[in-house]
């Protein structure tokens, strides 16, 4: 694939002074930018080949901001949504970074079909191209599902509605859905557990596979060789090439640029917002998918009954097939669009039916006036969520405390008693323990009450040698402290 | 697409410029880039280490002063008013909510003075005597005068004062811990 007229510059000298030559010498840093620079392109450099760079390009962006959300996040039912409010509320440019890392997810689904609908048009994935072809269609579903495993992520009420549809929408596949669903979920129902599943996939599994897969698809790019324009021979280039670098490393770098300016500008004027807490007991919440899943979403509402194995199985198995098999169903070198009315004309039709879907589904959003009215509910619940200021989560430790003094008034008083007699001293607030002294907590299924009397009074020798003194208290306030004490779980 | 964008610029040699060669036109491109990438990237760093530097520049983990009461409440004050106050101790996006028991005494000038019931020996809470009119720690038998200052016993020093201020009309107090069995207040969370 080097048939180029760059001339090869001689192999650095062994003698060759500086320490870039040094580097050179040691990793041979130079010949592998050669190589990444040098790649010719039949026919020149184009604005329609940008949309592979700028994609990698918001993928590191991913794989940075994630890492660094990672910092503040904690994947569990109880802490996911306050860990994502301290992001967004506390943390400095926290809104910033999640807005970039959430508003990047929709950026690259929108570059993806670019990417996508290019290659197809300029029917880039013919010649010996099969492999390449293949492993974009892998990446596009790594992509879909790292937006669908991010999306929950949150746990606000979109989030999680939204996920219960999306799972849910799974269980509707025959014979295996209902697994499938139990699978993701890990259970019935939504739960910490399927945080902790969506978060693995998100961050350790689908990262992996969609690194592995990027690099196949850009070993099996340079394999083959980038395709050139419309009216360019797919198995043996004819045209005139030009070299990658610099005219089209610097198409590229420009999208990117504006890509990074028009991210930048969207995250700070409009950062992302964060709605209150799931509450999966709320029945009105109406939810309602990231727009590109919204196809989809009205898709699965046309199919009920017997005929959902059509339309849920039988289609999408069939157009996915379609897809996937395209480089081996199309072998013929015809690439310029006028040329391929079939192929063409399929694409028109698939573009068609899913723009005409999320549209639809906007549509009967805005016209049913319960379903608006409830949207515009949610969205003014969402704008006063932001609004106020973050509020720290009441640690577990603190509410047994707490809730032990309200249950019974003797052993309210029972509760002044041991803490004014030291008890906590040694056995921790609320009887939890300390290195000092045993836990109380859960004694009374092991001990009765006269029996721990009688061991307040006369502390067994052990007891004694630990530090526990004999108390001596009047006859009431021993009362309080054994119940406050036979209280403690 | 933009194939049409792409198509008007065809692929023909531009004319090098005066006294330039190719290759030297590439290599100043090329270093242009190379500090054009990095200065765009140090742009996009600085809200990542913004992020990750934030408990560097803010207080992640704090101590609120709890309120005691109103100040009316110990203005006759003959022997030292226990109270019990809520403590909120908040680390990074969780907070806990625990009791202590403090005592409001005033010193020999009048002025407030809240000691913690943490005894400065080895941690027991400390009761007031009314009978003998000192503090007397049940564990080990360290005695306090009414203003915490030390009397006898295993301790080591008075009991521990706490940081006070008032803000309308209110009593608040600053909880701490200190070191135990050290003759002089040292604060450790």
């Amino acid at each position: 694939m080097h048939a180029t007229q760059h001339k090869e510059s001689n192999p650095p000298a062994l003698s060759e002074p500086g320490v870039r030559a040094w580097l050179n010498r040691r990793t041979g840093l130079d010949a592998l930018l050669r190589t990444a620079l040098y790649e010719p392109i039949p026919g020149g450099a184009r604005l329609a080949y940008v949309f592979g760079s700028a994609l990698l390009f918001i993928f590191i962006s991913q794989v940075i901001t994630g890492v660094f959300l990672a910092l503040y996040y904690v994947p569990s039912a109880d802490h996911a949504h306050t860990t994502v409010a301290y992001i967004t509320k506390t943390v400095t440019a926290g809104s910033f970074l999640r807005s970039l890392h959430a508003y990047g997810a929709s950026a690259m689904i929108v570059v993806l079909l670019l990417h996508l609908s290019q290659t197809y048009i300029y029917g880039a994935y013919k010649g010996r191209r099969e492999l390449l072809w293949l492993s974009g269609c892998v990446l596009f579903a790594l992509i879909l599902g790292m937006a669908f495993t991010g999306y929950l992520l949150p746990w606000d009420q979109r989030a999680y509605f939204a996920t219960a549809v999306g799972t849910n929408a799974a269980s509707e596949i025959p014979w295996v859905g209902e697994s499938l669903k139990r699978m993701m979920r890990g259970g019935t129902e939504m739960g910490t557990l399927t945080i902790s599943r969506f978060f693995v996939a998100h961050v350790f599994l689908l990262p992996a596979c969609v690194f592995a897969l990027v690099a196949s698809h850009i070993f099996l790019f340079r394999q083959a060789g980038a395709a050139g324009p419309v009216n360019e021979d797919p198995y043996h280039p004819k045209q005139k090439p030009e070299l990658f670098y610099p005219r089209q490393v610097l198409m590229d770098l420009s999208l990117t640029a504006l890509l990074i300016i028009g991210l930048g500008l969207l995250c700070f004027f409009v950062p992302m917002q964060l709605g209150p807490p799931a509450n999966p007991a709320d029945a009105q919440y109406v939810p309602r998918p990231e727009w590109y899943y919204l196809p989809i979403f009205q898709w699965l509402k046309y199919w009920h009954g017997a005929a959902s194995v059509v339309g849920i199985l039988v289609i999408p198995t069939v157009l996915v097939a379609a897809v996937i098999a395209l480089p081996f169903l199309d072998r013929g070198i015809e690439r310029r669009p006028w040329k391929r009315p079939v192929a063409m004309g399929a694409y028109a039709f698939v573009l068609f039916a899913l723009v005409a879907l999320g549209l639809r589904s906007q549509y009967l959003d805005k016209h049913d006036p319960g379903v608006a009215q409830q949207l515009a509910k949610q969205k003014t619940e969402e704008d006063e969520y932001m609004r106020k200021p973050f509020e720290p989560e009441l640690s577990s430790a603190s509410l047994t405390a707490a809730n032990v003094a309200l249950a019974d008034p003797l052993a309210a008083k029972g509760k002044t008693i041991f803490e004014a007699q030291s008890c906590n001293a040694c056995h921790g607030d609320a009887g939890v323990g300390t290195a000092a002294a045993p836990a109380l907590a859960g004694i009374a299924a092991k001990v009765s009450p006269d029996q721990l009397a009688q061991l307040f009074k006369h502390p067994t020798a052990k007891m004694t040698a630990g530090g526990m003194p004999p108390m001596d208290l009047p006859p009431d306030d021993f009362k309080a402290l054994i119940t406050y004490v036979g209280s403690l779980k | 697409m933009c194939a049409c964008a792409g198509d008007s610029e065809a692929t023909t040699e531009k004319p090098s410029a005066p006294g330039l060669s190719l290759e030297n036109r590439r290599s100043f491109l090329g270093a242009l880039l190379g500090v054009g990438s990095i200065f765009v990237g140090a742009l996009l760093s600085v809200p990542l280490i913004r992020f990750a530097l934030f408990p560097l520049l803010r207080r992640t983990t704090e101590l609120k002063s709890s309120p005691v009461g109103a100040l009316s409440e110990f203005s006759p004050l003959t022997e030292p008013a226990m109270r019990t106050i809520q403590i909120e101790q908040v680390d990074g996006w969780r907070k806990a909510i625990s009791e202590k028991a403090v005592y409001i005494t005033k010193d020999q000038q009048g002025q407030f003075r809240v000691l913690t019931s943490v005894c400065p020996h080895l941690g027991c809470t400390v009761p007031w005597n009314k009978e003998k009119n000192q503090f007397l720690c049940p564990c080990h038998g360290a005695t306090f005068a009414l203003d915490g200052s030390r009397i006898s016993g295993p301790s080591q020093r008075g009991m521990d004062t706490l940081e006070t201020s008032v803000q309308d009309g209110q009593l608040l107090v600053r909880f701490q811990y200190f070191r135990q069995l050290v003759p002089h207040k040292e604060v450790i969370g």
